[in-house]
């Protein structure tokens, strides 16, 4: 009886426990570029010595993996919103808020391939797997915008203040990046700190009138029938 | 040894056989005003290379006999190494693979000429040595490397090989030659920084193991050796052991070619017995023109002498190292009274700092460090010597290439030779003569590669 | 079995890692670049030499067999 309920009322635990993982795997993923910077700038003291952010870095990124896997498995599970095992690998196919859920999906691709290199990294040798680990600079942005095209809290308070804090623990670590004036030639800092701004004022102009603004479940392409305004007693349970 | 290889190494006809223990051998030839030895000349001088066999006579990993006899004469490479070329042959012979040679005629060394002089002058020595060795290994190819900025070697060594070609000597049963310009920069003569230029790379060192003979050029066991050795080994080919050690000593045998450099009246390229003392080097050189203070031996990765030392001094391996010597480069730098050791000693430091290949982090930051030091000392603003012995012990050693340690032995070597000035110098700061011009060269050599990058240490 | 512990000073870029993991052996100079004592690791060490080496960014560190 209470399953209807919280069926009809279109949340099930697997609804809560999606958008759980996926908080967690941000704020994860977040740590992990945070260390990496960390990491590179070669920053260590005393009691963190330069090992210890190192596996801290790794493990960070592979905790994440693990929560991004638990979030696409509830999400696939819950019976809310029509997402398929598929939709989680290959970008834009899903019926769901396809773009902003594909841009998940994208990340996780991303994702996959720096994990997987960084696990070969003696096979496959330092140049190869430091070209794809830069892939990194993108992966976390579009999981940024996956989250808040398709989370369903992005405008409460509390979403919106971690989410707030990621961007501005990266936007830090990519100025403190950039700022490694031996390891980068001026052209490439340029356009690190390039792409940071057109970001943020990206973010900044979008926000408002997107997921910020009204009607945002319908512009951004959750079926008709799982809208608040078709919402009938039975209608969260059907698909 | 069958009858057949006997008769490979048996003397020419009589009027070729040159007076077992006279000079000149490699320069033999070379007409009064210096002029260069062309294909005939060299022809009527030294007589044919005797086939030494096409690669198809023997199997490669039986051994040679003119490796054998190599190994009798006793040649030592005249590249600075001094390393015995019987054995680095028989090394790359043993290598699994079709070998190739690699004539080192790049030089990198500033006040040396000796070889861009023997490329110039006397190519085919140079040619028959590396087609010698070739056949002796296996080899197919051999590539004859000059320094860019050698064209005069380049350009001569280019025209003897098409005088081989128009006279009629080798054909295709022989390794194929070609010659190749290398960069000038110090460290591209070194072993591994040429066989990473050949293959394509920047001419910078590489990390060991493997080492060229083992796998080189292409990936294949390459002979590396001294132009000089090979012109040596051209003549072993056709005289033979006995013949290359009626000069010489028994340790050091054979002549040699040194650059004489400094206040003498002719300065130039000579060839000596080895073991010749230095004063007749000097006296053959027309005498000095001005007093000596001391002598650069063995070029900036060799050992500075005091004047007292140099008296009595002769120039071979086993005369020179209990001085703390090696014969190097075959150059020998002589310094006048007019300059200051110390103030020669600075600019040499630096000048090796800037010919770092910037790969490792110890010889990028040390030698500027030593260089940096010494650069205080001699302004009488040093931080003691303590400094400059610890920057030696932790600098040795720990670069991919021997640079940073020849700069280590340079400056001990002088702090032996001129203690007076040092500590005259660390004392009271420059003197009269650190004014004077330099009578070390300094040439502008920018080291090229693209992989060089600068090095960072701990943020 | 026993392996010596070896830099390869051209891939080294001063990260430091190895001397934290690997204090009895190596230490750092002035400029943060590993001094390696050559002498063989056997034992608890090797473990921790072979960390070490793992731990590399750039591969710098070697172990290599005896001789």
């Amino acid at each position: 009886m209470t399953e209807a309920v919280i069926a009809a009322s279109g949340t099930s635990a697997y609804w809560y426990l999606t958008r759980a993982t996926g908080t967690v795997a941000l704020l994860l993923l977040t740590a992990s570029i945070v260390l990496g910077v960390v990491d590179v700038r070669r920053w260590s003291s005393r009691r963190w010595p330069r090992f210890v952010i190192d596996t801290l870095h790794r493990n960070a990124a592979l905790l994440a993996m693990v929560f991004i896997s638990l979030h696409i498995l509830t999400s696939v599970l819950d019976s809310f919103a029509p997402i398929s095992l598929a939709d989680a690998i290959v970008p834009f196919g899903g019926s769901y808020r396809p773009f902003w859920l594909g841009l998940g999906a994208l990340s996780f691709d991303l994702l996959i391939a720096i994990v997987v290199t960084s696990l070969l990294r003696a096979r496959i040798g330092v140049g190869t797997w430091r070209a794809v680990h830069w892939l990194v600079y993108a992966s976390w942005p579009i999981a940024l915008l996956h989250s808040l095209g398709t989370g369903s809290d992005v405008s409460h308070t509390w979403q919106l203040a971690i989410s707030v804090a990621c961007i501005a623990a990266v936007l830090i670590a990519v100025l403190a990046r950039v700022l490694d004036h031996a390891a980068a030639t001026p052209a490439a800092r340029n356009a690190a700190l390039g792409g940071a701004g057109a970001f943020s004022l990206f973010l900044a102009l979008w926000l408002p009138s997107g997921p910020l603004g009204s009607d945002w479940a319908r512009r951004s392409g959750t079926p008709t029938s799982l809208l608040p305004h078709a919402h009938s007693p039975h209608a969260g349970a059907k698909r | 040894m069958n009858p057949a290889d006997a008769s490979m190494l048996a003397p020419p006809a009589a009027d070729h056989a040159p007076n077992a223990g006279s000079l000149p051998r490699l320069l033999a030839g070379v007409s009064d005003d210096g002029g260069r030895v062309h294909v005939e000349r060299h022809l009527s001088v030294h007589g044919g290379l005797p086939l030494v066999g096409g690669r198809r006579s023997w199997r490669r990993r039986e051994e040679s006999p003119l490796v054998e006899e190599v190994h009798r004469a006793g040649l030592l490479g005249r590249g600075g190494a001094a390393f015995p070329m019987a054995r680095k042959l028989q090394a790359v012979a043993a290598v699994r693979g079709t070998a190739i040679v690699v004539a080192n005629g790049t030089e990198g060394e500033p006040a040396s000429e000796k070889d861009a002089t023997l490329m110039e002058l006397a190519p085919h020595l140079v040619l028959d040595g590396a087609v010698a060795a070739a056949e002796a290994i296996g080899a197919t190819e051999a590539l004859i490397a000059t320094c860019e900025i050698d064209v005069g070697a380049f350009e001569s060594v280019s025209l003897a090989i098409e005088e081989r070609s128009a006279a009629g000597i080798g054909g295709s049963d022989e390794p194929s030659l070609r010659v190749v310009s290398a960069p000038s920069h110090y460290v591209a003569g070194q072993e591994t920084a040429l066989v990473n230029y050949l293959d394509g790379g920047p001419a910078l060192p590489t990390f060991t193991p493997p080492l060229p003979f083992e796998r080189g050029v292409g990936r294949r066991p390459t002979l590396v050796s001294n132009v000089e050795t090979l012109a040596h080994l051209a003549l072993i080919a056709r005289h033979g052991a006995r013949w290359f050690r009626a000069l010489g000593t028994p340790a050091g045998s054979g002549s040699t070619l040194v650059t004489l450099a400094g206040p003498v009246a002719r300065p130039g390229v000579y060839e000596i017995a080895l073991g010749s003392s230095l004063a007749s080097l000097a006296r053959a050189a027309g005498g000095t023109t001005h007093e000596v203070r001391g002598a650069l031996i063995g070029g900036y990765a060799g050992a500075f002498m005091p004047a007292s030392r140099l008296r009595d001094v002769a120039l071979s391996e086993e005369h020179l190292a209990p001085h703390g010597a090696r014969m190097g480069a075959g150059v020998v730098s002589l310094l006048s009274t007019d300059a200051c050791p110390v103030a020669e000693t600075v600019r040499v430091a630096r000048w090796m700092a800037g010919q770092s290949s910037g790969q490792c982090g110890p010889c990028v930051h040390g030698l500027d460090a030593l260089a940096g030091e010494l650069e205080r000392l001699a302004q009488g603003a040093g931080s003691g010597e303590g400094r400059l012995d610890y920057l030696a012990t932790v600098i040795a050693r720990r670069g991919a290439c021997g640079h940073p340690d020849g700069m280590v032995k340079l400056l001990e070597s002088a702090l032996r030779a001129f203690p007076e000035e040092f500590a005259d110098h660390a004392r009271h700061g420059p003197c009269e003569r650190c004014a004077s011009p330099p009578e070390l060269p300094l040439p502008a050599r920018p080291v090229s590669g693209e992989r060089r990058r600068s090095r960072r240490a701990t943020a | 079995m026993s392996r010596r512990v070896r830099v390869n000073p051209i891939a080294c870029e001063a990260h430091g890692m190895c001397a934290e993991l690997l204090p009895e052996r190596i230490t750092l100079d002035e400029w943060g670049y590993p001094i390696v004592d050559g002498e063989p690791v056997s034992g608890e060490e090797l473990a921790h030499a072979k960390r070490a080496a793992q731990a590399c960014p750039t591969f710098a560190l070697l172990l290599e067999r005896q001789g």
